[in-house]
C-alpha cells in the first residue's frame, strides 16, 4: 500500500513539474489596474470586445454571449466575478477566450479584461505560493504569485475562476427573484 | 477474443430480433394463428441460434435450440399454437432477452436463471415427444399429395436413400480464412458423395467479380450412415454467413417444398431449381423441354405450367417455387428501403443544415441591404432549397411513435396478469411522428404512467360489474400532433380521481394550505408534487410516491409539459404535449431595447398592437381580446431592462396548451427561421430561456421559452402575493 502511495507520488510530482515546465508561459493582462496572469495552454485565442448579447435575470458577473464563428460562447466580467465593480468598457477591453473542462469535455469560456498586455516567461522559481489572506480576491482564485520585473503579478487558477458548477450555481440564485429569497430567509 | 464491435452488432441485432418475436408472440397469444406470424418468430429464433453460434455462446444455442426445434413443429403444423403455447414461448423469450443482457454485460447468468432455463427447455421439450408420439396420425394431412402419375409422390416420402444437402457459401468465406472444399472434403470422411453440383449462378461478369469473394453453392446427394448432428457440425464454423440445409433420406416432400422456398438463387428458373432439388430428374426436366418446343407457343409459358400439366410436379410443389420467386421480389424492395445510420453522423447533419440556414440568412441580408433584385431573387430561391433540405433531414430523424407504443402490449399483458384485472390495450395514432431523441426518452415516463394506470386507475372486475361497467378494463394510448407539438394521451375507464382523497393527502402532506381554492384541475395535478401517493396500500408496482413527479421532471426536461383530466367514476386521461423536435424551430423574431428574442412560431397566435386594446392604462395587466380575458407582461418589466417603453407597443398572443398570454415588446421583426444552439451549464437554471440562436447579422438572439416564462410569471405573481399578504399581517 505504501509502495502504491509512494509511486503515486512520485507520478504525481513528475506530471506535476512537467505542467509547471510547459507553463512557464503566461499571459498578463489589466483588470481595474491591477495585472493579472494566466498561463497560456488554456487560452484558445483573444478577441476584441463587440457584439454581446446580454441574457437576462443572470448576475452581474455574466455579461452575456457572443457568436464564436458559429458557436455562443459566454463571457464573463472578471471584476465583477472578483466581486469588485464591474468593468467600463473602454476602447481596449479583449476578451480573452479559454477553454474550461467540465468533468469530461471543454467549454469555451470568454473573460473580459481591461487590456492585454503581453505573453511572459515566468520560471517556477520566480513564482511564490499564494498567500492565505490579504488578497483581495477568493484565495481558491489564485494559483500562485508571480514575480515580474521585482513586482508580483497574480497567476490565476482559472479552472476555479471559471468553475461551472459555482457559475451556474449563482447564475440560479441571481434568476431567482428577491422576493422569494426574501421569504426563503 | 471476439472482437467488441461484433459482439455488439451481435446484441443490438438479437435485441431487435427479440422485439418482433415479442410482438408476434403477442399477437399469436391473442389467437391469431396465422402461419406467416408463426415463421417470422421461427426465422428470429434461428437467426438468434445461428449468429450465438457462431460466436460460440453454448448457452443461447442450447436454449434457442429447444425453442427453434418447437417453433419447427408448428409451422410445419404437427403441434397445435395455443395460448398456453404462446405463453411458454413469452417466458423463452424473456429468458433468452436475459441471457443477451449477460452476453451485453460479459457477465455469467446465476445458477437460478440458469435453472429456469433448463426447466424451460424440459417444457419445451414436452411439445416435442407429445408431436413425436402423434406423428403416424398427423403424416396423412401432409399438404402434398395430389392425384398423380408421378410415381415418386405417391408416397409421402421421397424415394432416395441419399441425404441431400444444399450448400451456399457467404461471399466472405475466403476473406475468413475458410475454404469450402475443404468441408466437402471433411463430408467425405462422413461418407461418400454420390453427386455433386457446383452452383456458379452467383458468379459476376469478369469485371466485377471480386477475387476473393465466394461466390460458390453446391447441391449434394450424399450417402451416410452418420446422424444429421454430425453431418451438421461438419459446417460449425461456417453456418453463420452460409445458407445450409441437410435433409436427410427419404423427407417429406413438405420438406424439398421448403427448400425450395428457402434456396437464395434468385434469377434460376423453376425447372433448375427443381432439378436440383432432386424432385425431379434431368430427364424428365428434358422430357418437359422438348414437349414445349413441340408446342410451338411455349416460350411464353411458365415452365411450371407445363409440368403440372404433365402431372409430372404437383401444384404444391410449382406453387412453392413461384411464391418463392415473388419472395425475393419482396425481400429486395423492403432491403433497399432501409439504411442503417449512425445516429451521430445523422446529427452532424443537422448540425450542417442549421450552420447553413444561418449562413443563408446573412446572405440574404446582406442582398437586401445591397439592394441587388437578382441576387435577392438567388438567394430566395437557395433558401427555400436549404428550406426543404432542412425539412428532410429533420425528417429522417423523425420516427413514429408506433413502435413504443407497441412495446405496452407486452407491459399490458405482465401487469394485467399479475393484478388479476383483465385489461385491453388500444393503440391509435401510432403512425404519428417525432423526433427520435424524444421516443428514446419517453419510453420510461409512459411505462410508469400506463402501470399506474392499471394498477390504481382500473378497478377490480366485480366493483366495475357493480358499476356498471364492462368487466373488461380499456387502456387507451392515442397520440397525436397539435400546434407544432405532439400529444400523447394515457387514458383509461377506471375509477378516475378522488378529489377530496387527493385534496386531503396534499393538506397532510403539506403541499397545499388548508384554506387554498383550487380548480379540479390544480387538484388533480397535485398528484404530480414530489412525495405524493394515493394509493392505500403500497404495491409492487406503483404506490410509493416517488413515481409521478419523476414522469413530470422527465417530461419537463423534453421541454414537455404534462396534465390530467379525470371524471370520478368514468376514468382518467394523462395528456404529455412534447416539442416535436430539438434542433430547429419556425421563430417569430421580437425587439425588446437592443435586444433580439426569438419566440417559437407555432406558439404564437397573432399580434396585436397595445394600446388600441387595452382600455385604459392602469395598473390590470391584462386586456379585452374580443372578450376574451387576456393577461399580459412586458418583456421589458420581467427581463428587468433598461431603458424607456417606446411609444408603440406591441402584444404578441401566445398559446401553450390551454394557456393563452400577451408578451409586450418593443418591436416586431418578424418570421425567422432557426437553429437552437443549447443553452450550456451556465444559463441552465434561468428557465424563461430555452436556448440561443444566431442572427444573419451574427448577433446571437435568446429563444423565449414560452411555458418556462409562464410557469415564472404565475410564480412571481404567487410570490409577490404572498409578501403583500406576509406585509399585511
Amino acid at each position: 500500500m505504501n509502495a502504491i502511495t509512494q509511486t503515486v507520488q512520485t507520478l504525481s510530482a513528475t506530471v506535476g513539474g512537467q505542467a509547471l515546465e510547459e507553463q512557464q508561459q503566461y499571459l498578463t493582462f489589466m483588470l481595474s489596474g491591477e495585472t493579472y496572469a494566466i498561463g497560456i495552454l488554456r487560452i484558445k485565442e483573444i478577441i476584441q470586445y463587440g457584439q454581446l448579447t446580454e441574457v437576462p435575470r443572470m448576475p452581474d458577473f455574466i455579461l452575456g454571449v457572443i457568436n464564436l464563428r458559429g458557436a455562443v460562447v459566454p463571457v464573463i466580467d472578471l471584476s465583477a466575478r472578483f466581486g469588485k465593480p464591474p468593468t467600463s468598457i473602454g476602447r481596449r477591453n479583449c476578451i480573452i477566450i479559454i477553454e474550461v473542462a467540465i468533468g469530461e469535455e471543454t467549454q469555451s469560456v470568454g473573460v473580459m479584461v481591461d487590456a492585454v498586455n503581453a505573453v511572459l516567461e515566468i520560471p517556477a522559481c520566480e513564482i511564490e505560493p499564494a498567500p492565505t489572506f490579504g488578497t483581495h480576491i477568493r484565495a481558491d482564485f489564485i494559483a500562485g504569485m508571480g514575480k515580474i520585473n521585482g513586482k508580483f503579478v497574480i497567476i490565476l487558477n482559472i479552472q476555479h475562476v471559471l468553475s461551472m458548477d459555482n457559475m451556474a450555481e449563482l447564475a440560479t440564485v441571481g434568476s431567482t427573484s428577491a422576493s422569494e429569497l426574501a421569504l426563503a430567509e | 477474443m471476439i472482437p467488441d464491435e461484433y459482439l455488439q452488432t451481435f446484441v443490438v441485432e438479437c435485441r431487435e430480433l427479440l422485439e418482433q418475436m415479442e410482438e408476434a408472440l403477442l399477437i399469436v397469444e391473442q389467437a391469431a394463428d396465422d402461419p406467416e406470424i408463426i415463421n417470422a418468430i421461427f426465422r428470429a429464433a434461428h437467426t438468434i441460434k445461428g449468429s450465438a453460434g457462431m460466436f460460440g455462446i453454448d448457452p443461447i444455442v442450447v436454449f434457442t435450440h429447444a425453442a427453434e426445434s418447437v417453433l419447427d413443429r408448428v409451422r410445419s403444423g404437427d403441434i397445435a399454437m395455443s395460448s398456453v403455447l404462446a405463453a411458454l414461448f413469452i417466458e423463452a423469450h424473456d429468458h433468452l432477452s436475459v441471457l443477451i443482457n449477460h452476453v451485453a454485460e460479459d457477465s455469467h447468468p446465476a445458477s437460478e436463471i440458469d435453472s429456469h432455463g433448463k426447466s424451460l427447455i424440459k417444457q419445451l421439450e414436452a411439445y416435442l415427444g407429445e408431436a413425436v408420439a402423434d406423428q403416424p396420425d398427423h403424416s396423412g394431412e401432409m399438404p402434398v399429395v395430389h392425384q398423380s402419375k408421378l410415381e415418386r409422390e405417391q408416397s409421402d416420402e421421397v424415394g432416395t436413400d441419399l441425404w441431400h444437402l444444399s450448400l451456399r457459401f457467404g461471399v466472405d468465406v475466403f476473406r475468413n480464412g475458410m475454404d469450402p472444399f475443404s468441408f466437402v472434403r471433411c463430408l467425405s470422411s462422413l461418407g461418400s458423395i454420390v453427386q455433386l453440383v457446383t452452383l456458379i449462378d452467383a458468379i459476376p461478369v469478369t469485371e466485377e467479380m471480386d477475387p476473393e469473394s465466394c461466390y460458390l453453392g453446391f447441391e449434394i446427394s450424399f450417402s451416410s450412415d452418420a446422424d444429421k448432428l454430425a453431418i451438421e457440425s461438419v459446417f460449425n464454423f461456417v453456418r453463420s454467413d452460409c445458407f445450409i440445409r441437410i435433409l436427410p433420406p427419404r423427407s417429406k416432400a413438405s420438406e424439398y417444398q421448403r427448400l425450395i422456398l428457402e434456396l437464395p438463387e434468385q434469377e434460376m428458373r423453376l425447372g433448375e431449381i427443381l432439378v436440383k432439388c432432386g424432385t425431379l430428374t434431368p430427364e424428365e426436366l428434358e422430357n418437359i423441354l422438348r414437349f414445349q418446343s413441340e408446342h410451338g407457343d411455349a416460350p411464353q409459358r411458365p415452365i411450371g405450367e407445363v409440368l403440372v400439366e404433365q402431372q409430372l410436379v404437383s401444384p404444391p410443389v410449382v406453387e412453392a417455387a413461384l411464391e418463392k420467386q415473388k419472395q425475393i421480389n419482396d425481400h429486395k424492395k423492403s432491403e433497399a428501403n432501409l439504411i442503417r445510420v449512425d445516429a451521430e453522423k445523422l446529427d452532424e447533419l443537422i448540425n450542417l443544415v442549421g450552420e447553413l440556414i444561418i449562413a443563408g440568412a446573412g446572405t440574404n441580408l446582406i442582398a437586401r441591404r445591397a439592394g441587388m433584385a437578382d441576387l435577392m431573387e438567388s438567394t430566395a430561391t437557395l433558401s427555400r432549397l436549404v428550406e426543404e433540405v432542412r425539412d428532410s433531414a429533420l425528417a429522417l430523424r423523425m420516427v413514429q411513435i408506433g413502435g413504443t407504443f407497441n412495446r405496452f402490449q407486452r407491459v399490458v399483458r405482465d401487469v394485467s396478469k399479475e393484478l388479476g384485472k383483465d385489461i385491453d390495450l388500444v393503440i391509435s395514432g401510432a403512425e404519428t411522428e417525432l423526433d427520435k431523441t424524444v421516443v428514446e426518452k419517453i419510453g420510461d415516463p409512459l411505462t410508469h404512467l400506463v402501470r399506474n394506470s392499471m394498477d390504481h386507475g382500473i378497478e377490480p372486475a366485480e366493483l366495475r360489474i357493480a358499476r356498471g361497467k364492462p368487466a373488461k378494463g380499456t387502456l387507451r394510448l392515442n397520440a397525436y400532433h397539435d400546434a407544432g407539438s405532439i400529444v400523447i394521451e394515457v387514458s383509461d375507464d377506471g375509477g378516475g380521481l378522488n378529489k377530496e382523497k387527493i385534496l386531503g393527502k396534499a393538506i397532510e402532506r403539506g403541499l397545499v394550505a388548508e384554506s387554498a381554492n383550487l380548480t379540479d384541475k390544480e387538484i388533480y395535478n397535485l398528484i404530480f408534487e414530489a412525495g405524493f401517493s394515493t394509493a392505500d396500500a403500497v404495491s409492487n408496482l406503483s404506490g410509493r410516491g416517488v413515481g409521478m413527479d419523476v414522469v413530470r421532471r422527465n417530461i419537463q426536461a423534453l421541454r414537455g409539459t404534462i396534465d390530467l383530466d379525470s371524471v370520478e367514476g368514468q376514468g382518467s386521461t394523462i395528456r404529455i404535449r412534447l416539442p416535436l423536435t430539438l434542433a430547429i424551430i419556425d421563430g417569430f423574431m421580437v425587439g425588446v431595447g437592443k435586444a433580439a428574442y426569438v419566440i417559437p412560431l407555432d406558439m404564437v397566435v397573432e399580434c396585436i398592437e397595445l394600446r388600441a386594446w387595452a382600455s385604459d392604462e392602469g395598473d390590470g395587466q391584462y386586456l379585452n381580446l374580443r372578450g376574451e380575458v387576456l393577461p399580459y407582461r412586458r418583456l421589458r418589466d420581467h427581463f428587468d431592462m433598461e431603458g424607456e417603453r417606446v411609444q408603440r407597443e406591441n402584444v404578441v398572443v401566445v398559446r401553450y396548451g390551454e394557456h393563452k398570454a400577451g408578451l409586450v415588446v418593443d418591436k416586431l421583426m418578424g418570421e425567422f427561421q432557426t437553429v437552437i444552439k443549447p443553452l450550456g451549464k451556465l444559463f441552465k437554471g434561468e428557465k424563461s430561456i430555452g436556448g440561443f440562436t444566431i442572427l444573419g447579422s451574427g448577433e446571437v438572439a435568446l429563444i423565449v421559452d414560452v411555458p418556462g416564462l409562464m410557469g415564472q410569471i404565475e410564480h412571481e405573481r404567487g410570490m409577490g402575493e404572498m409578501t403583500v399578504a406576509m406585509a399585511a399581517k
